[in-house]
């Protein structure tokens, strides 16, 4: 399944967080979204799961649908003061097959505990999210992607605050994953991370400003770019100008 | 010697009078269906919503006593239009506006209210507004008693049927939202319940003390349990109690039953900050000066 943008233009509150991209994310490959703070990196992610809509353009999905996602939200966008257990939310990762109101055969449960192992907390399955470390919370949430069993995995941040023994393992989860034929989209912030995991970049400064073999995007100049890009926005352009010249 | 006396206080005021034991009823249909209602405002972090609607229910409520007088139905359908309205209303303004939801709320509850006294003050006197404000279990009869048991049972069923899907709302909104899970349409079901719930405590503990039951064992249940399920077994267990304990006590005492009962869940919730296995003052010292040792 290949993913593409279509002069893709994405607004919060008139602002444009994602400005005329276009593009295509290479089917089976791992691509970083990487870029500054405010270059509309997570926005992209949003309405690439279709909860942000977008003023201009699309994304298409080309021999696939919105159902083929597994999408790892932000921490700070879950609510890990509620004490639900461990193997509950891995277990929402059924939704598609459960939905609403179907039950949870002891097959699909198996598939939550072998998730579970597979990201190192067999132990865990009782416990309550309250009660987790960054790390292990993280870990959680990866396991609920293996149960999702999906084409298409889409990360927003997923190493944020988490200590570098899990990053290093669930990065090679992201590696099997990519072994497996699975196509990975990662909002990340660490350039090291990036150059060893991720053969694909999209350089994001609200516009495109590179996208490719990760080495050719990674350049001093084209990084320069991308920080001077989203500085001028700030500065002088609030509302997007093009679009309304479009419509 | 012990038994008649427990005997005589606690179990004669019910199977002496007819009364006590409708009012018995009605409170344990209640606390069945406005705990669990309670806990998950308080898990949406949306605990002072049943409060917002509580007052949002009060002009439907005037509107009914207006056209039909101390009529239950026509007070109940009134309430539960004007609670459903204001809802909706503070709904659409947070999604056109960028008011924010709590906000938005309390904005139309406001509105709601100073109509509702208004509407009342015009038409009635002030001991018809106070029925409203604060209603009387003791003088509930069989309409009433049948609404609050419909409105339990309405209530537990539809819960237990969205359960799953309101639970991976609050924790986890994008999430669901991914997996196609129609979020937006379970939080509306959910304010239905919401409005249901209080119109129906309306007449036993009036429109202001009705989020009492709600929110209080709520609230304390929280400080009892460590999972979602325990939380509400203690949330409706709290809730049983205020109202059973209540009635008592503004039997023996001769207090007004609907305030008796909100106190005695408030007393409840003093005691569960203090001793409350998950999380109380009193277990939190002991458990630090473990560790210290």
């Amino acid at each position: 399944m290949k993913i593409i943008l279509d002069n893709l233009t994405v607004s919060y509150r008139r602002h444009p967080a994602v400005h005329h991209a276009s593009g295509t994310f290479a089917e089976g490959e791992a691509t970083a979204i990487f870029g500054p703070n405010g270059a509309g990196k997570s926005t992209l992610l949003k309405t690439m799961i279709g909860a942000l809509r977008p003023d201009e353009g699309a994304v298409h999905f080309d021999g696939g649908s919105l159902a083929d996602i597994a999408y790892l939200p932000q921490q700070s966008e879950i609510d890990r003061s509620l004490p639900v257990t461990v193997t509950d939310l891995v277990a929402t990762g059924l939704w598609r097959r459960t939905g609403a109101f179907g039950g949870v055969d002891a097959a699909s449960l198996a598939k939550v505990s072998e998730a579970l192992a597979t990201v190192g907390l067999s132990g865990f399955a009782s416990r309550t999210i309250d009660a987790l470390s960054n790390g292990q919370f993280q870990r959680v949430l990866f396991a609920r992607i293996l149960v999702q069993d999906a084409r298409l995995i889409l990360l927003d941040e997923p190493f944020n605050a988490v200590d570098a023994k899990t990053t290093f393992d669930l990065l090679e989860l992201v590696r099997r994953w990519k072994e497996e034929g699975r196509t990975v989209i990662a909002v990340l912030h660490d350039y090291e991370q990036v150059r060893a995991y991720f053969a694909q970049t999209l350089l994001l400064a609200r516009e495109v400003v590179a996208w490719g073999a990760t080495a050719s995007v990674l350049t001093d100049d084209n990084l320069r770019r991308a920080l001077d890009k989203v500085a001028v926005w700030h500065a002088h352009a609030p509302v997007c100008e093009t679009a309304k010249e479009g419509a | 010697m012990i038994l008649a006396t427990l005997y005589e206080t606690l179990v004669a005021p019910f199977a002496e009078f007819a009364f006590m034991r409708r009012a018995l009823v009605a409170s344990v249909a209640l606390a069945l269906g406005s705990a669990p209602i309670g806990l998950l405002l308080v898990m949406r972090r949306m605990s002072l919503m049943g409060d917002a609607m509580s007052h949002a229910v009060l002009p439907g409520a005037a509107i009914g006593f207006m056209l039909a007088g101390l009529s239950l139905p026509a007070m109940s359908v009134g309430g539960f239009v004007a609670g459903v309205l204001v809802a909706a209303l503070a709904g659409i303004a947070t999604r056109y506006t960028s008011v924010r939801e709590d906000a938005s709320f309390a904005a139309f509850y406001l509105m709601s209210l100073a109509a509702g006294v208004l509407l009342v003050s015009v038409s009635g006197s002030n001991v018809d507004l106070m029925h409203i404000l604060f209603g009387s279990v003791l003088a509930v009869d069989d309409a009433a008693l049948l609404l609050v048991a419909s409105v339990a049972t309405v209530t537990l069923l539809t819960l237990a049927v969205i359960w799953r899907a309101l639970l991976i709302e609050c924790l986890d909104p994008v999430f669901l939202f991914s997996m196609r899970g129609h979020g937006p349409w379970w939080h509306q079901l959910f304010l239905l319940l919401v409005v249901l719930n209080l119109v129906a405590g309306f007449q036993a503990l009036g429109t202001l003390m009705a989020v009492g039951l709600m929110m209080l064992p709520a609230i304390s249940a929280r400080l009892w349990a460590r999972s979602v399920g325990g939380m509400l077994v203690a949330a409706v267990l709290i809730a049983t109690a205020s109202g059973v304990g209540g009635l008592l006590l503004s039997y023996h005492v001769e207090l007004p039953s609907g305030p008796a009962i909100i106190l005695l869940a408030g007393v409840i919730y003093l005691l569960s900050l203090l001793v409350g296995k998950q999380g109380g003052a009193l277990p939190r010292y002991l458990r630090g000066r473990h560790l210290a040792e």
